[in-house]
């Protein structure tokens, strides 16, 4: 033992000639950043300082454009966009329902009922991702075609009378109505909400399940008070990571919708390649960050007090 | 009774499989049209079957060639971004540095932002620098998008290595190279894997930042683009089918090998 006590003394001296590696491996970790962040900072953060400028430019396409803070762009083109802005984050909101709805099923079923299909199942929901999501997009207006079963089901049942009273369709159509464009958008972000749902149910200790059973409580309560409080983290970034695209896009709008469904993505879209009006696009692209950055911030800071609670 | 009570057990399941098939519906549009023999422009409905596309899937104009396009862009995104995305995660997870905290969020951010966004202000950026459009503004956009991805699926193998392992090594006198390669790099490798298929997917089918910063270049997505104003070929009914088999080919044989390996261990 006492050679143990004693081991430190010898040791001292060796200590200056650790100190070589140290000092070289000092700057390694901004040598393994520099390139990485400054493609993000030169590509990312920098094209943001840009549009801010541009949003508070005034001038025309022939005579170049000066920076003049004219903030009255962006009273301009929320007066004139603000039906859009509201349908966007209307039909994103939809969508992100429908696939918390349609996607926690699939979820629960591949992390706790699946058993040996787990794997299969997995790979059924992440395939379609490499097939162009233009190309299934619009396989959407096969399924959804006037003439289609789908819209003689829904028609003979007397569905599309209800939701044409509530204006999610018009007439015998499905296509190029809001119905169509949330359930494209639901389709299309439904593998972000299923992935990190069953991330986190995946985590959930099945002797919980047990536990709660053992204590008397009925299938639909534990799943209440247990599974999907649990659950919570995969919810709130399942739901952010189908409500953040959803808002900003517009190929769903484009493809399965009508002009009465133009999302902000659109106009954002037209203006800035097809009017090449840049300050009213560049200042509706920075209303449509900042909204969609100060409800992110709310809803992690209120969900992570729930989750708390 | 038993019916009722067959439901009631049985619903998490029915309802998964529902929404299962919602998920592969236009999967199977998809392929089933790809035998589809249209009347006019657009292959919307169903008129005959037929070979025909599968034949000759580089029969329209233009179409191949916006593949191979959309191909040299994945490949090379996917390089980039995996080689600068992975030598961050190290630095994260690895080492002290100051300003982490805006690091972080500078990495969090372009996954926080709609695509649109980030589309308009880089080429708010090109315009203002008057860089020509195409093939090298499209790749520099992806790899921007696809470094954040590449972070968090590297980070998070990184993290759960055991660093004792490294220490090992170079208690056995390999050197930093050699500890690197022998033991780091094939431990952290998952991780890598991970991020650069999700690049590569990313890229490959990325519409929205390519459409405002591809100049006259034509991506394969923005030729189904284009095509659904024009007219939408057999052809990109093909591409989009052999793309789906081919995925699941590739996980069925890596699962394959995956499971003789953890027998062979057993």
């Amino acid at each position: 033992m006492s050679t143990l006590t004693e081991a430190p003394p010898p040791l001292a001296p060796a200590e200056p000639a650790a100190e070589p590696p140290r000092r070289r491996g000092r700057f390694t970790p901004y040598w393994l950043l520099l390139p990485g962040i400054l493609w993000l900072v030169v590509f990312f953060a920098l094209p943001l300082v840009y549009q801010a400028s541009t949003s508070v430019q005034t001038g025309s396409l022939e005579q170049g454009y000066k920076v003049t803070w004219h903030f009255a762009t962006y009273w301009d083109a929320l007066s004139e966009y603000w039906p859009q802005f509201v349908r966007s984050l209307c039909y994103a909101a939809g969508a992100t329902v429908l696939c918390l709805l349609l996607g926690y099923p699939l979820a629960y079923l591949i992390a706790f009922r699946a058993g040996r299909w787990r794997n299969l199942i997995m790979i059924l929901v992440i395939a379609p991702f490499f097939t162009s999501f233009l190309i299934r997009t619009l396989a959407w207006k096969t399924i959804l075609a006037d003439n289609g079963v789908v819209v003689h089901t829904l028609g003979s049942l007397h569905i599309l009378d209800l939701t044409n009273w509530l204006g999610w369709t018009a007439g015998d159509r499905v296509l190029a109505t809001p119905l169509a464009v949330v359930c494209g958008l639901t389709y299309n972000f439904l593998p972000f909400m299923i992935l990190p749902l069953y991330t986190s149910l995946e985590r959930i200790d099945g002797r919980l399940h047990e536990a709660a059973g053992d204590l008397y409580a009925k299938p639909w309560t534990t799943f209440r008070k247990v599974t999907f409080p649990l659950s919570m983290p995969g919810v709130v970034s399942g739901t952010l990571l189908t409500f953040i695209p959803a808002a900003g896009d517009y190929v769903n709008s484009e493809l399965l919708g009508s002009t009465d469904t133009r999302m902000i993505g659109n106009v954002i879209q037209t203006q800035f390649l097809r009017i090449l009006d840049y300050p009213t696009a560049a200042a509706l692209s920075f209303i449509l960050m900042a909204a969609i950055l100060a409800m992110v911030t709310i809803y992690i800071r209120r969900s992570g007090t729930e989750d708390l609670v | 009774m038993p019916v009722v009570n067959w439901l009631k057990r049985h619903l998490v399941v029915i309802a998964g499989v529902l929404t299962l098939a919602y998920l592969l519906l236009p999967n199977v549009i998809v392929t089933v049209f790809s035998f589809n023999k249209p009347k006019g422009r657009f292959n919307y409905q169903w008129q005959q079957f037929s070979l025909d596309a599968w034949k000759q899937p580089c029969g329209v104009a233009d179409m191949c060639n916006s593949l191979s396009i959309s191909l040299q862009i994945a490949v090379w995104a996917t390089l980039g971004a995996t080689v600068l995305g992975t030598m961050i995660s190290f630095a994260l997870v690895r080492y002290r540095f100051r300003a982490r905290g805006a690091i972080n969020s500078l990495i969090f951010l372009p996954m926080a932002m709609p695509e649109v966004v980030m589309a308009a202000s880089l080429l708010t950026l090109f315009l203002n620098m008057g860089a020509q459009l195409g093939f090298w503004t499209i790749l520099i956009a992806h790899v921007m998008f696809c470094l954040s991805f590449v972070v968090t699926a590297v980070k998070a193998r990184v993290m759960s290595m055991d660093p004792r392992l490294e220490e090992a090594a170079r208690d056995l006198y390999a050197g930093p190279v050699q500890t690197f390669l022998r033991v780091t790099l094939p431990i952290a490798a998952p991780g890598i894997a991970a991020g650069a298929l999700l690049s590569f997917a990313l890229s490959f089918d990325d519409f929205i930042i390519t459409n405002f910063n591809a100049g006259s270049t034509v991506t394969f997505p923005m030729f189904v683009w284009g095509s659904a104003q024009r007219g939408t070929p057999v052809q990109i009914n093909v591409i989009g089918t052999a793309m789906f088999l081919l995925a699941v080919v590739l996980v069925l044989v890596s699962m394959l090998i995956n499971n003789r390996r953890n027998s062979q261990k057993a």
